[in-house]
């Protein structure tokens, strides 16, 4: 019995190894061309290991267009979002869970209707807001639609709602006022809830296209998804330097999931909840 | 001081003060938008002149039929031509659904290390974006020297002795025929090891051992017992997924389309969101636009009514 349990788990590691290179290959192949010469990207058969390495690549990519602004904008832009929707999602969380007051349960089903409402149907009228109030191609176009989420409102509630209520009640009876127990105590005992919030922001804002199209018109204000159509468009035919800053946008975000792992795979969890 | 302390110890102010940043924003941004937009759908307007009443004029053009020479044809032929292409890239759902589960059936058991493989899976749905659609568009090069898929079909070809110069590669991306079936593989590869894996994983660990363990007592097969316990017992997840997927698929396709393909060619990757982008930002039709958002919100709006009436009720065991 012993025996065919570490037989069958060898079976399946295999199929396991094979199913992830497999989806890892399209991967492996943009950083293998990333590190190719011009001339060595189009060949046949297809070169896996390039060679020579050419590490100036990355160099050559981020100095042919403004890819250090495209970064930056795109980092200050995530961080601001992601900042700004955790904190007023736990703010308003916080007091849809924990606080008594008149109109409470109304408003929060309002919030939960409009969870379904698309993308598309709020789209057109805040872009025609923006417009009119002249803060097209400005970081607060960028930034300030991201920041406001029902759903981030929703999901920290139902984890703030799991939390004992013993330490906050001690927390009162010493003193603290309202906002107090909810700086001290609520967020400190909510970091796996605002963790999870925050990675879900963080990567929806990294890769958000459609806003930043329709909202940015200068070079200065571009984000990095948008930086790639424009560098597509000047240097499509070098594949290489093409696939060079593909990678480096793919990074960060590459980096904040194997960081934030089981948070993520926790927040799918609690979305489901909502079905 | 007591007086500021006893304030912040209100419920009701407090309650007010934590919310109203939010709910500013929520008014801003989802409430006063969704009721403008409504609104909008009723008008004619291409931003730079004053808005017009239109009635029903949007929603008749874009829905409506009409009798021409006999014939009834549609007023908007295009739209329901990208109805067709959105509804039809859909069809990849069941496959990757089917895969989702496979590979969570695989993953769901204790061997050291399997957590690394659950993220070496997941990774391809985070990387959704426009890298990855660039990264795509050149594999789906229909040159074999060019595009890695046809060169491995090049590869396959040259092993059994045909030149690869002589084979006649598929076009991909720029065949009508093709177009669809090419984007379908992309969304099942970012798809199939994402959300819904992790739904199925967290729904079989969720299945009662003592079940497996009966069925094991009367000698049940393992295909029995995955048809009679594990199958029934995933139903739930199995019709949220379904749900959400198709929800999704409505609202999808824009950034392929606008990244790899434009829309084409002749229209075959147009989905009903790039259509409603093109109407809103390239034609200057804001309530055309306006018009087929909402088509698309009562779409999703029937589908979520679904999910909630039968959601609850769908576990057969």
């Amino acid at each position: 019995m012993k025996k065919q349990t570490i037989l069958n788990n060898t079976i399946i590691i295999i199929c396991l190894c094979a199913i992830g290179i497999g989806m890892l290959l399209p991967l492996i192949w943009m950083l293998s061309t990333s590190l190719k010469e011009g001339n060595a990207v189009n060949s046949f058969p297809p070169e896996w290991i390039p060679n020579p390495i050419k590490w100036s690549n990355y160099k050559d990519a981020v100095e042919a267009v403004p890819f250090f602004r495209y970064f930056m904008n795109s980092v200050i832009i995530s961080v601001t979002v992601t900042f700004g929707q955790v904190l007023t999602s736990a703010m308003a969380a916080y007091a849809f869970s924990r606080l008594n007051f008149p109109g409470r349960d109304t408003l929060f089903f309002g919030y939960l209707a409009t969870m379904i409402i698309p993308g598309s149907v709020t789209m057109i009228p805040t872009f025609i807001l923006f417009r009119s109030l002249h803060l097209v191609d400005t970081y607060t176009a960028l930034i300030l639609p991201g920041m406001f989420s029902a759903y981030g409102t929703f999901m920290l509630r139902q984890f703030f709602m799991s939390l004992p209520r013993e330490l906050e009640d001690a927390a009162k009876i010493d003193g603290c006022t309202l906002p107090m127990v909810f700086w001290n105590v609520i967020l400190p005992l909510s970091k796996p809830g605002l963790a999870t919030l925050a990675t879900f922001t963080f990567l929806g804002s990294w890769n958000n296209f459609m806003w930043p199209l329709v909202v940015t018109s200068s070079e200065l204000k571009k984000v990095l998804p948008l930086g790639l159509m424009s560098f597509q468009g000047q240097y499509s035919t070098q594949t290489n330097l093409l696939m060079a800053g593909s990678l480096i946008a793919l990074i960060p975000i590459i980096l904040v999931f194997l960081f934030n792992q089981r948070y993520f795979i926790k927040g799918i969890q609690m979305g489901a909840v909502k079905g | 001081m007591e007086k500021w302390k006893k304030l912040w110890s209100n419920e009701k102010f407090v309650g007010y003060t934590f919310i109203l940043p939010n709910f500013l924003g929520f008014l801003l941004f989802t409430s006063l938008p969704v009721i403008a937009s409504l609104i909008l759908s009723f008008m004619n307007w291409d931003i730079l002149n004053e808005p017009e009443w239109a009635g029903f004029d949007n929603f008749v053009n874009l829905l409506g039929f009409h009798r021409d020479e006999g014939a009834i044809v549609a007023n908007d032929a295009e739209f329901w031509k990208y109805l067709y292409n959105t509804v039809y890239m859909m069809l990849i759902i069941p496959v990757s659904m089917v895969g989702s589960l496979l590979l969570a059936l695989l993953l769901n058991r204790e061997i050291k290390g399997i957590v690394a493989f659950r993220a070496i899976y997941f990774l391809p749905s985070i990387c959704a974006g426009v890298a990855v659609c660039l990264l795509w568009k050149w594999l789906l090069n229909s040159n074999y020297e060019i595009g890695l898929i046809n060169s491995s079909i090049a590869t396959v070809a040259s092993w059994f002795g045909i030149d690869p110069m002589s084979v006649n590669y598929p076009k991909w991306l720029s065949d009508p025929a093709l177009s669809k079936p090419a984007l379908m593989i992309m969304s099942l590869w970012s798809g199939i090891g994402g959300m819904n894996m992790i739904l199925y994983l967290a729904a079989l660990q969720n299945v009662p051992q003592e079940l497996y363990e009966a069925a094991d007592i009367d000698g049940a097969s393992s295909f029995q017992k995955f048809w009679k316990i594990t199958l029934p017992f995933l139903s739930p997840t199995t019709f949220f997924i379904t749900i959400m997927s198709i929800i999704g698929g409505f609202q999808g396709g824009f950034t392929q389309a606008f990244v790899m393909t434009e829309g084409g060619p002749a229209g075959s990757t147009t989905t009903i969101e790039y259509y409603l982008y093109n109407n809103a930002y390239s034609y200057f039709q804001m309530g055309y636009a306006a018009a087929i958002a909402w088509v698309i919100f009562i779409i999703v709006l029937i589908l979520t009514m679904i999910n909630w009436k039968f959601g609850g009720k769908l576990v057969h065991y």
